[in-house]
This record gives C-alpha cells, structure tokens and sequence, in this order.
C-alpha cells in the first residue's frame, strides 16, 4: 500500500530514494541545480549510519565511488553537466571494471560554464560514451518527481544486476520542482550477490582484484566482446518507454523525455481539439533507446510523420530518425540556453507539419 | 635442512616485471610481508596507481582494486569509509602522487582519511620513459629536461613529506630509502608504524620512500643506489616529518603521541541540528 503523498523538491526525492534502495554512500562535490541531493545527504546519509563525503573535486567523488563499487557496496553521486564531464574519466574506469554505480545528472545549458538552467544537452554525452572507449551507461529519464523516486531505486538494481552505471537523467525544471510523491512501505530491492568484490579475501584462496587494464590486445578485445555481450543483453531486456494516445491512428507523433514530454502531453490535447491527431513515444531508457516503438510506429500507415522536442539542438533525434529509417520525416523542435518551449510553439509546429508547411530540413 | 630465507606469502607468483636495479620489488616485498606479519593478508585492500606500479595488483597478495592515475588516495576513501576496519592502503608513484594526483593526496591528508600511503619516489616518470617528474632534482636530465631541470624554465622539485606533514590532518609521515640493509630494516619499521597508526585509527599516513630508476637514469643498478645517496637525499632528506613521537607497545596498542583530533572520519551525530 503506498504510503500518503509527501510534496518534495526532486532532488531531495533522488536523495530519499537512493537511501530507501540500500546505497550508504554518497560522494559529491557542490554544483547548480542539483546542490540539494548534497545537502539532504550530507544530514540523512550519515543519520542512517552511510558515508557521506564532499569531495574536492567530481573527479575525486567518481573516484569514491569507484572504490566504494569495488569493495561492493552500494554507492551513488551526483552533479550537474560540467561536473560530469569531469566525472567522465572515472565513469570509463567503472565501465572498463565492470563495477555497479549510480550516477545523476541534472543537467543545465552548455557548453562550457554555460548558465544554470534546465537543458538536455547531455544526451549525447550520457548515451553515446561520454568517457573513452567501448561503453554503454544505463540512461534513464523521469519525467515527474514521483518517477524519479521509482527510477532511482530501479537505477540500484540495474547497476548491480549488470554491474555498470545506471545514470539518472534530468534537468534543472525536474531537480528543483516540488510535486507530491507517494512512497512504498517498502522497497523492491533486490540483493545481489558480489563475490567479485575486493572487500579482502576471507578465506578465499585466491586475491579479488578490480582492474581496467589488459595490456594484451588479444585479452582486451575478448574483455570488450564480452561487455558488448552484456551491452546486447541490455539492449534487449531493458528498454522502457511510454506510449501516449498511439492506439487510434494518430497522424503525427511527438517523441520527447523528461521535461519535455511533460510540456509536450498538453500539446497533444490542445492539438486534437483543433482536429489533429497527435500521440507521443516518451523513451524513459534512453540507452538502450525504444528504436523498435519508433520504428513500428513509423510503419503505422496513419503516421505522417514526427515531431521530436528537446532542450537541445537536436540530439535524440539522431535516434529517433535511426529508428524510423527514412520511412517517415522527422521535424524539429528545440530551445536552447536554458529556456523551455512554449506549448504554444510546439502546437505551431504541428500545425504546420500537418498542412505542409514546413519542410524537414535542418533541426530547427 | 632448515629454511633460512622462502617467498613472502603476501606476494603471488607473477614475476615482477621491474627492470634489474628498480626498488619496487623490495619495496613490495616490505609491503607484502607487513600484511603477513600484521595478519592481515585476509583482510587488506590495496590501491594500485598509474606508472611501473599499475601491475602492483597482480603482484600484492591482499585484494587490490587498480585506480586511474593520480586518483588512488580517493578511491581508498571509498573503500576505508566501508571497511573502517581494515587495511587499507595505496602505493603510487610521483608522478601519480605528486603531479596528476596532488588534489587528491591534500585532501586525503586534509580529511586524515584513515589509510595507509605508499609513496615511491625515484624522480622521474618510469613508466612513459623517463620525462621530469615534479620530484626531478634541479640540472637532472630527463627525456623532457634535456638540458638539465632549470628552475628558471621549470620550476623546482616538489618535497611531498615536508609539505603534507605541514596538514593537521596528516598523523604520520616519513620519508625512508631502501638502498642497504640497514635502511631496508628501517623502511620496514616505517611502514609498520604507518600500519599501527591505522590500525589505532589515527589518522592518515604516508611512508615515502626514495627509489632508482636505473633504466631511465641510464645508470647501472649499483651506481644508481650511489646516485640516489649522493643526490636525491639532498633534495629529499630521510627522516620522521610528523608523528616521531607517536609510539605503540608491543601488541601495536598506541600508547602515546600526537595525533589529529579528527581521526577516524566517523560522525558523532545525535541530534541534527536544523
């Protein structure tokens, strides 16, 4: 039974949530908009007897986290997007060890210093490496607060399950909204065995040892095989998306995450009463990405055509027209620096798309 | 026949893979038997760096997680603060430690993170073959001070010891070499007190021991160990640089000295205050 609604800020919400999934260590460094994480931890982490430390640098908390996941334990930390550039070397270290982790990033406007308001411009980033190498993160995007305590939770699974990184996607409009969040009495976490970690050997005859390197081409090309093997299993079994108003034929189909689909889910109302049918494909797993929901619904012989919204100019699009592979047009609407879409301009754009008046061209 | 002299069993059977007249092999075979003669070979977590060391793993007997460059003290926190109780300790390099890594160091020693820091200085970088270290002796020529360390144009050596014994979170720092007998048995009772001060949870510590680098220095291995006398403890003299007067009995109990107030990086909380 869920408990009765508390109102909370989102990030404090990825906080609570973490510490209700069994992680009793939190490492981070301050950064704008997702501060609070840091400051609900450094009070709750250590009331319930977990490692809280503020770090010097991100560079040094993703390090903390690295030996925190060797020795096995449950660990997680946060930023916002130039902190989790930093952040990127370690995230490679985590991958190349196979260790689990969670990491959130509340992401504001690049590049560089850029400002502190809500973007996405870190899809790219959070889902096509970020870091060296061969590697893929989990990425997952809630859209409300309440699914970014669900999310979160799942996060910790996901990591342990397929010892990688489970990253929480946001933005600076999720971290700091407040909305009602229900929570269970208790949490479906599932524990999960680690005989690979380097906590000491206790008994076993042989050392644990937690390690990225292979010096030997031939050991390093089967290492990487092997966590492309994981990679497809991935791929298969844990990809999460929300269909909206898909099952009457709709004509256009707007794809969005987080932020933007909640802007989006009004547009799609205000766009049937003026006689357009519109649905909407919300990935949540952006890595791995619904590209099967997008190509089935390009093979819809009602679609006409997409209409992809983000906080960015133009970066999951680059999936969302892999997924419908030239058999219908992808259209374009994006703010950039920190500025959200009025729901009025993405209704613009569907109006235009649906009488011809647009052509498909570049992304905006 | 009596056995006078056998393996340590806190080194595997990997053959190192040090060039001849390197100190690493006895400086991880001081490590190793440390662990064996503390007990702790079960229990222990080491942190292998970046450089010649990043095989250290394969070699130390305890369990060992290999860290990025530079990064080795903060992923031993990571470790330390969830197993208070165990050894915990890094062995890294210079240019690790004193170069890429130098954010990390201060504020594990800030912090008085309870773990244990083995620091190899031989001045140069070993590994990427032989460039200035940030531990490089003025007029030493290395592959990228081809005419000589000149402080005009590169600045002078960094003296890790002397400037993180000046931290009040740093309890114990010493710097040692290994180049003779006699000096090999005193590195051996460094890294022990460095073991008891964990072990007593006081706080940080850092033995740091001079080493060759004969390869890069393009020195025989006895001429180097001369070299390392005759030059590096000039610039890097051997000694106690913080917590000399700590001491222990002999079950390793501390019995007196100075030492951090914030040792064991444990939360006293109670009641939070709003």
């Amino acid at each position: 039974m869920a408990q009765k609604r508390v109102l909370m800020k989102g990030n404090e919400v990825i906080a609570e949530a973490a510490i209700r999934a069994g992680c009793r260590n939190y490492f981070g460094y301050p950064i704008t908009p997702q501060t609070e994480v840091m400051h609900y931890m450094a009070k709750k982490m250590v009331q319930v007897g977990g490692n809280f430390v503020q770090a010097e640098s991100e560079v040094a908390a993703i390090n903390m986290v690295y030996g925190a996941a060797a020795a096995g334990f449950r660990v997680m930390t946060s930023s916002s997007s130039p902190g989790i550039s930093l952040k990127q070397e370690g995230i490679s270290y985590i991958a190349g060890a196979e260790l689990p982790a969670v990491v959130v990033n509340i992401v504001r406007a690049g590049p560089g210093l850029g400002g502190i308001q809500p973007a996405q411009g870190d899809y790219f980033q959070a889902t096509k490496g970020g870091g060296h190498g061969d590697y893929r993160n989990i990425v997952i995007a809630p859209a409300s607060v309440q699914e970014l305590y669900e999310l979160v939770v799942e996060a910790f699974n996901l990591a342990d399950k397929y010892r990688m990184t489970c990253m929480i996607i946001g933005d600076g409009t999720l971290g700091q909204m407040m909305e009602p969040v229900a929570f269970r009495d208790e949490e479906p976490v599932e524990t999960i065995e680690k005989p690979w970690a380097a906590c000491g050997r206790k008994g076993d005859s042989f050392h644990h040892t937690v390690t990225s390197i292979y010096i030997d081409p031939d050991v390093l090309e089967k290492k990487n095989l092997e966590l492309q093997e994981k990679y497809k299993i991935v791929e298969a079994n844990e990809v999460r998306y929300e269909s909206i108003c898909m099952d009457d034929d709709p004509e256009i189909v707007i794809t969005a995450f987080s932020t933007c689909s909640r802007i989006s889910r009004n547009v799609i109302r205000q766009a049937r009463e003026l006689g357009i049918k519109v649905g909407m494909i919300r990935p949540i797993t952006l890595w791995p990405f619904p590209y099967k929901a997008i190509a089935e619904a390009a093979d819809m012989p009602s679609v006409k055509a997409f209409l992809d919204v983000e906080l960015n100019a133009g970066q999951m699009i680059e999936d969302v027209r892999l997924g419908a592979n030239g058999k219908k047009p992808v259209y374009f609407h994006g703010r950039l620096g920190g500025n959200l879409p009025m729901q009025k301009e993405i209704l613009d754009k569907i109006v235009a798309i649906h009488e011809g008046k647009i052509t498909e061209g570049g992304n905006f | 026949m009596a056995v006078v002299f056998e393996p340590t069993k806190g080194l595997t059977d990997k053959p190192f893979h040090y060039c001849p007249g390197c100190c690493h092999g006895i400086i991880h075979r001081l490590v190793a038997e440390t662990l064996v003669d503390n007990d702790a070979l079960e229990t222990a977590v080491g942190v292998a760096s970046v450089g010649c060391t990043y095989n250290s793993y394969e070699y130390i007997a305890c369990d060992m997680v290999q860290a990025a460059h530079g990064r080795a003290p903060a992923v031993a926190t990571g470790i330390k603060r969830n197993l208070k109780d165990s050894f915990v300790f890094t062995y890294q390099g210079d240019g690790d430690l004193a170069s890429i890594g130098t954010a990390e160091i201060v504020h594990a020693a800030a912090r008085s993170e309870n773990i244990t820091v083995i620091f190899v200085n031989n001045a140069v970088y070993g590994m990427t073959s032989g460039q200035m270290a940030p531990t490089t002796l003025v007029g030493q020529v290395t592959t990228t001070s081809p005419w000589g360390r000149d402080p005009s144009y590169q600045g002078y050596p960094i003296n890790v010891s002397e400037f993180l014994s000046n931290l009040a979170g740093a309890a114990y720092v010493e710097r040692v070499c290994v180049t003779d007998y006699k000096n090999i048995q005193n590195a051996k009772r460094a890294i022990q007190k460095a073991f008891n001060v964990q072990k007593n949870k006081l706080g940080f510590s850092l033995v740091e021991v001079l080493s060759t680098c004969p390869t890069n220095w393009g020195k025989e291995p006895l001429a180097a160990m001369d070299w390392l006398k005759e030059n590096m403890e000039k610039q890097y003299p051997l000694g106690c640089y913080k917590g000399a007067d700590i001491t222990f009995d002999a079950d390793g109990k501390y019995v007196s000295g100075a030492i951090p107030a914030t040792s064991n990086n444990c939360v006293n909380v109670g009641e939070v205050k709003k």
